[in-house]
């Protein structure tokens, strides 16, 4: 089964007024159970747009979006997508168990079942000692590992993450990409993923999606032809260089990409 | 290392507050200053002990002023903010009005209250005191319910979260640091609006009446016995709203939103 679907979607803010944007313009892309896609492309061509759309926190104008095989909004109801963003958004009254109960909490499971799912999520973080601790006595890396528990506490097949490494500093973020990838082994999770790093994108992604900016189009979609286990070998890997490469390339191709910058070469 | 950080703290103001009296006992006594003019340090404290239940019993009636009218502010004001928090409009048109209310000098409506009222009852000074709290608590509270992160709420949005859970589980856990702080500003405040409130006449027996009730009557000493008086309970006021404020944000790690008087 395809995990999302989109089909002929567009998307404009503020439409039929003086301050309408064209946001995304005929959006054709399907993703398959499992995958990891990333996309990429200029600050404003739509990246976090789309990511918001599958998750139906805003309306497409125009086209059909399916998610897990229902429509984004029975998707969103059965809580069958986790969602992390840049800011790790933990809410700071609540201690970090607690936060990754939140989703629990509001899919109505009782205390126990509640207390287990989130110390089970809490290990696979590798943060199980921090449970009793206050957002705030974390560094960066650990809130985004417990935004990332959050996200995964109900089991949704699908993730949704928008730039979720980009506060982080390069070490903690190289770490953090290997931890994704041990974290989707563990769970077979579909990730759509939003990066503003070429190599990051590569590292991480079966596929990379280019986005071009005003109106957001694909303009491109690179098949990423690593093979075998991602690890810190990978990052000096032929075929790593090779993607790296076709997705720069993909990016100049984009119209406006110099004059608009935004894309991290690192 | 704590013992230092706290001696740090206290010790400055206190070297201060010392050298401050001793200055004043000294300038009372070097140029023989009348009583009637300045009354030295050693002579307010004599009138304050010897007179310690008739400011005890005034602290209580002006204290207990400000206690009622801040409870009474405080629960108003909370429950405003939340229709505050329901209604745009009503935001659009309170909002205004509560930030250029203090531009106004509205202590003297204590004196419409006054009028209002038999002049035996102590309803005008704590009406005054809840008006004022009203207003900061509304302000400040309303900010917090409505000053909700961004991302919060899509998250409850991602999680189907109906508006009741999105109240109760972040728009109120929300509001609750701000809540402690509009306290903190409003408890000094409640008690300094008690005082003039007393000072603008009604029954004869708070700290606002008998200060300058006893300088007009050339009894200075014991006029500042009662102004020790007016200190201490405004202190106390203020110390246990700190440490309420404190209690949250020590909890939270860092300091509520940018408060509002
Ligand atoms: N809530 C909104 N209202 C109006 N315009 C918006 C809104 N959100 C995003 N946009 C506009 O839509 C375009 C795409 O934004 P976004 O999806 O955030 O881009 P990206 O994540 O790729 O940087 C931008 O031009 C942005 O200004
Ligand atoms: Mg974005």
């Amino acid at each position: 089964m395809t995990a999302v679907v989109l089909d002929s979607v567009s998307m404009s803010f503020n439409p039929g007024t003086t301050r309408e944007v064209n946001a995304l313009d005929g959006i054709d892309l399907s993703i398959t159970e499992g995958e990891f896609v990333s996309l990429i492309g200029p600050s404003g061509c739509g990246k976090s747009t789309l990511l918001r759309l599958v998750a139906n926190l805003v309306e497409p104008t125009e086209g059909r979006i399916l998610v897990n095989g229902t429509s984004a909004e029975q998707a969103r109801r059965d809580h069958t997508y986790g969602m992390a963003f840049q800011q790790a958004g933990l809410f700071d009254w609540r201690n970090v168990r607690r936060n990754v109960e939140l989703p629990l909490e509001l899919a109505g499971w009782d205390r126990g079942r509640r207390r287990e799912r989130a110390e089970e999520m809490l290990a696979l973080v590798k943060l199980d000692d921090f449970a009793d601790h206050m957002p705030w006595q974390l560094s960066g890396g650990m809130q985004q590992r417990v935004a990332i528990a959050r996200a995964l506490a109900t089991h949704p097949p699908l993730l949704l993450m928008d730039e979720p490494f980009g506060a982080l500093d390069e070490m903690t973020r190289e770490h953090m990409q290997a931890e994704l990838l041990r974290i989707r082994e563990a769970t077979g999770s579909t990730i759509v993923f939003v990066t503003h790093s070429i190599p990051e994108a590569v590292y991480l992604s079966d596929r990379v999606v280019v986005m071009s900016p005003r109106p957001g189009r694909i303009t491109r979609i690179v098949d990423i032809a690593l093979t075998g286990d991602r690890d810190d070998d990978t990052r000096e890997d032929q075929a790593f260089f090779a993607g790296i490469t076709e997705v720069r390339e993909s990016l100049r191709a984009v119209e406006g990409y110099q004059s608009h910058g935004g894309v991290d070469d690192r | 290392m704590r013992v230092a950080r706290l001696a740090s703290a206290v010790l400055p103001p206190l070297v201060w507050g010392v050298a401050f009296v001793a200055a004043w006992e000294a300038l009372v006594r070097g140029f023989d200053l009348k009583p009637y003019f300045l009354p030295a340090p050693t002579a307010i404290w004599s009138a304050f002990t010897d007179n310690l239940g008739l400011v005890r019993a005034a602290a209580f009636v002006s204290g207990g002023n400000a206690l009622v009218g801040l409870l009474l502010g405080i629960a108003l004001g909370v429950a405003a903010s939340f229709a505050l928090m329901r209604s745009n409009l009503l935001n659009e048109l309170v909002s205004p009005l509560a930030i250029a209310l203090n531009a106004i000098p509205i202590i003297v409506l204590v004196a419409v209250f006054q009028n209002m009222f038999t002049s035996t009852s102590e309803v005008p000074r704590r009406l005054m005191v809840m008006l004022i709290v009203f207003f900061i608590v509304l302000v400040n509270v309303a900010k917090g319910l409505r000053q909700v992160s961004p991302i919060h709420l899509e998250l409850m949005r991602s999680y189907a979260a109906t508006p009741r859970s999105v109240l109760v589980k972040t728009r109120i856990p929300n509001a609750v640091p701000y809540l402690f702080t509009a306290v903190k500003i409003a408890a000094p405040t409640a008690v300094i609006t008690a005082f003039v409130s007393e000072y603008f006449g009604g029954r004869q027996n708070g700290l606002g009446y008998f200060i300058p009730s006893n300088f007009a009557n050339s009894k200075n000493a014991v006029a500042w016995a009662y102004v020790i008086g007016a200190c201490l309970l405004g202190l106390t006021f203020y110390l246990v709203s700190v440490l309420l404020e404190n209690i949250t944000s020590n909890r939270r790690g860092r300091a509520p939103g940018g408060a509002t008087t």
